[in-house]
């Protein structure tokens, strides 16, 4: 149906042109899904703007065909093509909360594209989409016709985003990271839905995505993308089981899971080419474990291995040789002995203040009574979604926010309400790593200055040459080379800048290092990469984390002991096999089956979540999970259950349990 | 040789010390790698330069506008040395045919004769109403009244020719010491802009030489209503201007800074009183807030006339303090601006990783926010400069801007201002004052973006 042929798009930079998509050729029939697969930056995006030639204003069609269903788009008049997008072909956009506008109500939204595309107006396009959000699952949609975008949960927005994708009867939808924003519960009930209405319509879909479960759970067929090139194209099974390219079969090595726990993971060895200095000959040559001469010469032609799985690349052989043998690592497998962190009964609360008093009208419980507890050398991994609080239990420990109630001892002295010159002196032995690299890190200064920081706010090293020393020694710790001292942050990729963020964290030798999604915003190979460096650090220096995180193959990976969150509570916690094996609390099971696993074989039924968590301002009465847990009893309505303990180490809250 | 006594105006201080403070920073900038480093990246931007060598031409006729004397007066010997009422700059000294030589009333640019008629005697002819001729312009050529244009065209092209002859000169030691130092690399290709630099030199050189070479002759941007000549009120004009724009912003920029930053940064009850401050200073007029602080300062120079021994103190602290009344009614913009991004920067996670340290607070303002807000600081400075030379406009229009006697653009364009209405218009005073104004602001607009492209590390 959708037959793209040889595309090549690119992008002007001053006199020069870079060509960010270069000669990619896929189709997709009626009723498939076609995934596009690749990490941050090979085009992926790029190649969906270019089919609905939504290319921002820099960006330029340089050659190569589009047409659907046999018409070709790229010569249409602009005027023309308008018919198409929104009509014949429709977006869905990674970001819901940027994707609605937000003075307008979801009914004008939807109603813009009915009234384009299939000319209804009045009580015939209201019944419209009235059956449009009813199909995407939205309860009592004729009210919510009249709501505006701040109204709506994030999935929800997803959900009206995905009708008015579904308004103009599509014959191809293109979703561009379409859960990537999304939380785990909700992210299986958006692609539940995307499934279902594709079957219903018999679509094709363009999948973008680069989320290895997420194909594993919609794809038909999947192409992965390197660099701007297509590098094998294969159908599902194909590719779970039999991945050619040593790109495809780095990145499955490189997931972190619960069977690679002793291992260190296979990383990707440098970085994507810049798209102003790209190879001759195969682009991923540099990177690849196989590369032969002839790689550094020739761009490889495309090569058939099976029917339907096709590979661009010179290595003939098959499969990686097993990683488990050269990559083990020694762990440091230290007994649970006498925590040096305790956390009793942690709460914060925000004022809601209303009026011209500024009246405090309520609380935003975001923590509302955890206890914690934090042995060296090990890790904790804190899990839940998001708006669950985690992040503020991070930094309530570090008492960035001041905590409302509760206690935080560190070593036998208490932190909370200590003075701020008295609290300096502990900062020594917690420190954090953030989430966002490109944030974390002060454009305007030099690696060096920003390393040295902790160490001169804490008097660590106070002589000027010992400090560069120390800070040359950080960098290597980190596997940076020292020239980057004199650099600035935005010299750097992602994960280098999370090294950085790392080092300087590591710069005043702290005990526990919270780290707050460190790779959440990074791609799979060099997430294996800061894990395997945090694993490291562990063996080598007996740093203890606190390892803030909902992604669950990082968890499984890398923690010892889980806690799992929910609404500014602690619902279970136990040793990472306890939790992650046998977990006893309803919300855990259910987060733990909607995790999209990147593995071809069928799996337990997903435990479906309804709804979304609520808000922390307002939270249920009796057990706050209680309106989307299949098992809720009376009892979980009225009285919020006490703590019980199903093991030595493995406690949950839920009635059901004890 | 006439003698003369140095006289040290309040604004003079400040525009020197501005020079030496400039001086100190190029010092400082020029032992720190990094700084120098930026500064580089400015250097070789074109159009920053070309705009930093208009600046500097401006910036020039400013300070000679600003080493004022009195002259000595013809006095018997013997007596006790008596100096000149009227206090004048070098640039007055340099200028003094342009001063001096004053019209009766309005004429256009170039013209011979003057733009109103009048009633005159001509011998042998009794009473005539005509144009009467002008006492200086075009008082050489005589009786050839229209040869104006090949008489100009002919004097500007030697003063071209004589001007583009002195550039080459130029040109050429650049080029040589330029070969002296990289010998294989073109001045285009030179690490500092030198091309755009010169090439903005030859526009400024062949435009202004002959400018100059002919207003000696013609007023070349013709005479006002009380026939001074245009160039020369143009030319007093900048140094007003410069000053209206960079002390104004001097008092202003440390306020808006400070109370922004903090106001951000801290939250809470400090950030209350600011933003009480500047919402109570923003909801009163800010004409009539000016007016009413300039009207009560001028109450008090006027009941104390002691103070001043010349007109030229007096305006010039009046000037000063129409800085400072604009100064402290203007920072609520810029400090609301930095205000807001500092509550933005302040949740940024490297200032949370700062603060984890237990790194103080002041330390943050000044390592992690300010450094990151600069970009607004100067954005917002130029965008201020010239707002506030068109403020000094308007109030000069009200009647409370600077000392009648100070010739400003604000005072220029008023006065023009009132001769748009006739017929046949004057529009020449209008035209010159607003065209000066327009390269002065346009230049310092265009270095601003330089000096801000080179210092922010990502576009680097």
């Amino acid at each position: 149906m959708l037959k793209v042929d040889n595309l090549r798009l690119g992008f002007t930079a001053g006199k020069k042109m870079l060509a960010a998509v270069d000669g990619i050729s896929f189709s997709i029939e009626k009723g498939e899904t076609f995934a596009l697969l690749g990490e941050s930056g090979c085009g992926k995006s790029a190649t969906a703007q270019g089919i609905m030639r939504l290319l921002p204003a820099a960006g330029r069609i340089l050659e190569g065909k589009v047409s659907l269903e046999g018409e070709p788009l790229l010569s249409l008049s602009e005027a023309d093509m308008r018919a198409y997008r929104g009509g014949r072909m429709a977006m869905i956009f990674q970001e819901p909360a940027t994707s609605l506008n937000p003075v307008l109500t979801v009914g004008r939204q939807i109603g813009e594209v009915l009234e384009r595309h299939l000319d209804l107006r009045g009580t015939a396009a209201t019944e419209r989409m009235v059956d449009l959000l009813r199909q995407v699952g939205i309860a009592d949609p004729e009210r919510r016709l009249t709501e505006y975008p701040f109204q709506l949960s994030g999935g929800m927005k997803q959900r009206v985003m995905i009708a008015i994708a579904l308004a103009g009867e599509p014959e191809l939808l293109i979703a561009d990271e379409p859960t990537t924003a999304l939380d785990v519960t909700v992210q299986a009930q958006i692609l539940d839905l995307l499934a279902k209405i594709q079957v219903d319509r018999g679509m094709g879909m363009l999948l973008i995505t680069h989320d290895l479960g997420v194909v594993a759970r919609m794809a038909h067929r999947i192409g992965v993308m390197y660099a701007g090139e297509l590098v094998e194209v294969a159908s599902r099974e194909a590719f779970f089981t039999q991945p050619r390219h040593p790109y495809t079969q780095a990145l499955f090595e490189a997931l972190p899971e619960i069977s690679r726990r002793g291992l260190k993971l296979t990383t990707i060895p440098g970085q994507v080419p810049s798209l102003a200095a790209m190879p001759t000959g195969c682009r991923f040559a540099d990177r690849c474990a196989h590369v032969m001469p002839v790689c550094r010469e020739v761009s490889p032609p495309w090569r058939e291995v099976a029917d339907g799985h096709t590979v661009r690349c010179h290595w003939q052989g098959e499969a990686a040789e097993d990683a488990r043998t050269r990559n083990a690592v020694t762990e440091l497998d230290i007994d649970p002995g006498k925590p040096f962190l305790q956390v009793a009964d942690l709460k914060v609360h925000f004022p809601i203040r209303k009026g011209f008093l500024q009246r405090t009208v309520g609380h935003v419980r975001a923590v509302d009574g955890v206890s914690l507890a934090i042995s060296a050398g090990r890790t904790l991994a804190l899990v839940g979604e998001s708006g669950c609080g985690k992040t503020t239990v991070g930094k309530a420990l570090l008492q960035l926010i001041k905590p409302t109630a509760g206690s935080v001892t560190l070593g036998g002295s208490e932190l909370v309400g200590l003075k701020s010159r008295r609290l300096r002196g502990v900062r020594r032995h917690m420190q954090m790593i953030f989430q966002d690299p490109f944030a974390s890190l002060n454009p305007r200064l030099r690696v060096g200055e920003i390393i040295a920081e902790g160490m001169g706010a804490l008097g660590v090293e106070t002589d000027p040459q010992a400090r560069t020393t120390a800070v040359a020694t950080l960098l290597q710790q980190v596997g940076l080379s020292d020239e980057a001292i004199n650099r600035y942050p935005h010299e750097f990729s992602g994960g280098q800048r999370q090294r950085i963020a790392i080092a300087r964290a590591l710069a005043v030798q702290p005990e526990l290092l919270i780290c707050d999604e460190p790779t959440s915003a990074l791609d799979v190979s060099v997430q294996a990469q800061i894990l395997n460096l945090l694993k490291k650090l562990q063996a080598e220096l007996g740093v203890a984390y606190l390892f803030i995180t909902h992604n669950f193959a990082v968890v499984e990976y890398l923690a010892h002991d889980v806690a799992v969150m929910y609404l500014g509570r602690i619902v279970e916690q136990g040793s990472a096999e306890e939790v992650l094996r046998s977990p006893r609390h309803p919300y855990t099971q259910a987060l733990l089956s909607a995790v999209p696993a990147p593995h071809l074989e069928a799996r337990a039924e997903v435990i479906r979540l309804p709804g979304e968590t609520p808000s922390p301002a307002n939270p249920p009465s009796g057990c706050h999970f209680h309106p989307r847990c299949p098992q809720a009893t009376d009892v979980c309505r009225q009285r919020y259950p006490a703590t019980s303990a199903v093991s030595g180490t493995h406690t949950v809250s839920c009635h059901l349990v004890g | 040789m006439m003698g003369f006594q140095i006289v040290v105006l309040w604004s003079d201080v400040l525009i020197w010390l501005l020079v030496a403070a400039g001086a100190g920073v190029g010092v400082m900038i020029a032992k720190n790698p990094p700084l120098l480093a930026a500064w580089r990246r400015v250097g070789a931007n074109r159009v920053g330069m070309a705009s930093a060598t208009v600046l500097l031409a401006f910036v020039l006729i400013g300070l000679l506008d600003s080493l004022h004397y009195r002259a000595h007066l013809e006095s018997k010997p013997g007596q006790k040395a008596v100096f000149a009422v009227e206090v004048l700059s070098v640039l007055d000294a340099l200028a003094a045919p342009l001063r001096s030589r004053n019209e009766k009333t309005y004429s256009a640019p170039f013209a011979t004769r003057l733009y109103a008629k009048e009633t005159m005697d001509v011998p042998g002819q009794g009473t005539v109403r005509d144009y009467p001729r002008l006492k200086h312009g075009g008082k050489h050529l005589g009786e050839r009244e229209d040869e104006v244009a090949e008489d100009a065209a002919m004097t500007a092209f030697k003063a071209g020719v004589l001007a583009f002859v002195g550039w080459l000169g130029v040109f050429g030691a650049v080029a040589a010491v330029n070969r002296k130092k990289s010998p294989n690399l073109k001045l285009r290709e030179a690490a500092f802009a030198w091309d755009a630099v010169l090439l903005t030199l030859l526009l400024i050189l062949v435009f202004a030489v002959p400018l100059f070479w002919l207003s000696g002759q013609y007023h070349v941007f013709g005479t006002d209503k009380v026939g001074q000549d245009v160039l020369y009120q143009i030319l007093k004009s900048v140094r007003t201007g410069l000053i209206i724009g960079l002390v104004t912003t001097l008092v202003m920029l440390p306020m808006a800074v400070l109370l922004g930053i903090v106001a951000g940064y801290f939250r809470g009850w400090v950030d209350d009183v600011i933003q009480y401050i500047y919402t109570v200073l923003n909801s009163i007029p800010g004409v009539l807030l000016i007016a009413a602080a300039v009207l009560m300062m001028q109450v008090v120079i006027d009941t104390n006339p002691q103070w001043f021994s010349t007109a030229a103190e007096r305006a010039d602290l009046r000037l000063l303090a129409l800085c400072f009344i604009l100064g402290i009614t203007s920072w609520t913009g810029l400090c609301r601006l930095l205000r807001g991004e500092t509550l933005k920067l302040r949740e940024l996670e490297y200032i949370q990783a700062a603060q984890a340290f237990g790194v103080s607070s002041w330390r943050i303002i000044v390592r992690h926010i300010l450094p990151n807000l600069m970009h607004i600081v100067i954005i917002a400075l130029v965008m201020d400069f010239s707002g506030l030379v068109l403020a000094e406009a308007v109030l000069s229009y009200v009647g409370i801007g600077v000392d009648p006697t100070m010739t400003s653009f604000g005072t220029m364009i008023n006065n023009a201002r009132m001769e748009l209405g006739r017929e046949p218009v004057v529009w020449w005073s209008l035209a010159a004052a607003f065209s000066a104004m327009f390269i002065l602001v346009l230049s310092a607009n265009l270095f601003a973006d330089a000096v801000r492209d080179a210092f922010d590390p990502r576009a680097a």
